[in-house]
């Protein structure tokens, strides 16, 4: 009997593996990610010729837990219409018996790759901003997300901000508490074909319970029931300091290494704060701060000094101040030229 | 605050401390209530005249440039009715001009209608 090569063995496998779309209107095109749980395919929707991102469960069956979770993510992400928020567009189960789901295909660099470039501070504290209006928008109804983090956020060709893998968002509404814990955020960057999970904590069961560096001190030791928005305010303020330039392994040391403005210092260290008391309630909150320190006014979170206030009324007012002062001058210059 | 009326106010204001600092200078002490209330006029009209190229060019620039030609011109005409003190009236004359031109564009607000 003639054995077969690992090299086959393998393509036998990945054949064997994808999903069969007899039926549906889609079109595979390729693998764009996968998961614990799932593999994501970028397809095409013949009937609106547009490309669609498939995430389909990895075994068959429309029942079982894998099943459910899959189904869960999917109603998460449909129940958040929102533009910064990746949509979904159809769900079902595929002739094999796998349960899927599409949504947006998203192109685009993530958010740390777009923290490698040359954007100026302002330009990065107002995609920080529309990053906290999709997560308020999703707290709104209900939603946590539970896994923010600079992996977890694309950027668009337009500057759009979409907030993916929602695989770990908990509902809080009608008392019921549900965890989804799935896999993978899709996208069209080769960096986001890596194992998008990578770097994630995963417990038993293949349950996400966060990624070290970005979750919540309550979120660390597994405090799943108390979880609330300031969780996920930590991880926005962790995000917001990988955003401004600062090296995980320097947040990880008692003083920041990147200088950054005592504000925004502050902002941060707010929305880090180690007990969640000390955090912001909500994230439009988060936002106002951000909004008072992008228009040159006092943030609540830091208390000012004397010097420190003459200081940020003279960068808001520089030119103005300069041209009172240029009119004062030329008015004595004057003064002492009659006089003598 | 709409852009005109930001022009027309700090134009007065400007225009009548720019008119008191003739105090200063001991011959004009005599004609002071003259000199302030040509010297208010003569802001009110540059910032009225700033604060109508703001609301229809919206550059902080060139909101300063056209301040400052309105004010030059203005101070100019005043100076070439006196025939005399061209420095004293034309310099500081401008530089109102050109702050009355910044703060208009800067801080002044455009009616949603005007859009």
């Amino acid at each position: 009997m003639k054995q077969l090569t690992d090299k086959a063995l393998a393509r036998l496998r990945n054949g064997a593996e994808l999903p069969d779309l007899s039926g549906t209107r889609y079109r595979l095109l390729q693998q764009v990610a996968r998961g614990g749980m799932g593999i994501v395919y970028a397809a095409e929707d013949r009937d609106l010729q547009r490309r669609v991102a498939l995430k389909v469960l990895e075994v068959p069956g429309s029942q079982g837990e894998l099943a459910s979770r899959l189904m869960r993510e999917a109603r998460v992400l449909a129940r958040l219409e929102h533009p910064g928020i990746v949509p979904v567009h159809d769900v079902g189960t595929l002739a094999d018996g796998r349960v899927f789901y599409t949504m947006k295909f998203v192109e685009g660099q993530r958010l740390d790759q777009y923290i490698e470039s040359s954007a100026s501070t302002s330009d990065r504290l107002r995609l920080f901003q529309r990053i906290c209006d999709a997560v308020a928008f999703a707290h709104a109804r209900g939603v946590l997300h539970r896994d923010l983090k600079p992996a977890n956020v694309m950027v668009g060709s337009f500057g759009e901000v979409l907030v993916m893998d929602w695989g770990l968002a908990k509902i809080m509404t009608d008392g019921l508490e549900t965890e989804v814990a799935t896999d993978a955020a899709i996208s069209h960057s080769p960096a986001n074909r890596r194992n998008d999970t990578l770097g994630s904590l995963i417990t038993g069961h293949g349950r996400v319970m966060g990624t070290p560096g970005y979750m919540s001190p309550e979120q660390a030791r597994g405090e799943v029931e108390s979880l609330d928005a300031r969780s996920d305010i930590f991880s926005l303020g962790e995000l917001l300091r990988s955003l401004l330039g600062e090296k995980p392994s320097a947040r990880l040391s008692t003083r920041s290494a990147a200088r950054l403005d005592r504000s925004l210092d502050a902002i941060c260290a707010k929305a880090c704060a180690q007990q969640r008391e000390g955090r912001y309630v909500t994230v439009q909150e988060l936002v106002s701060d951000i909004s008072r320190y992008l228009d040159g006014l006092a943030v609540e979170a830091h208390r000012e000094s004397i010097l420190e206030k003459a200081g940020r009324f003279y960068r808001r007012y520089r030119f103005f101040i300069l041209l009172i002062a240029a009119y004062l001058l030329m008015r004595i210059i004057l003064l002492l030229l009659i006089k003598h | 605050m709409n852009k005109i009326l930001l022009g027309l106010l700090l134009g007065a204001l400007l225009g009548a401390i720019d008119g008191g600092t003739a105090w200063f200078y001991p011959e004009a002490r005599a004609q002071m209530a003259g000199i302030i209330v040509g010297s208010t006029i003569k802001g009110l009209i540059a910032g009225v005249a700033a604060g109508v190229f703001a609301r229809r060019v919206n550059s902080v620039p060139l909101g300063i440039l056209f301040g400052l030609a309105v004010g030059f011109a203005l101070a100019f005409l005043v100076a070439y009715m006196q025939h005399d003190h061209y420095l004293a009236i034309i310099l500081p004359g401008s530089i109102v001009g050109a702050i009355v031109g910044y703060a208009t564009q800067k801080y002044g607000m455009t009616p949603l209608t005007a859009r």
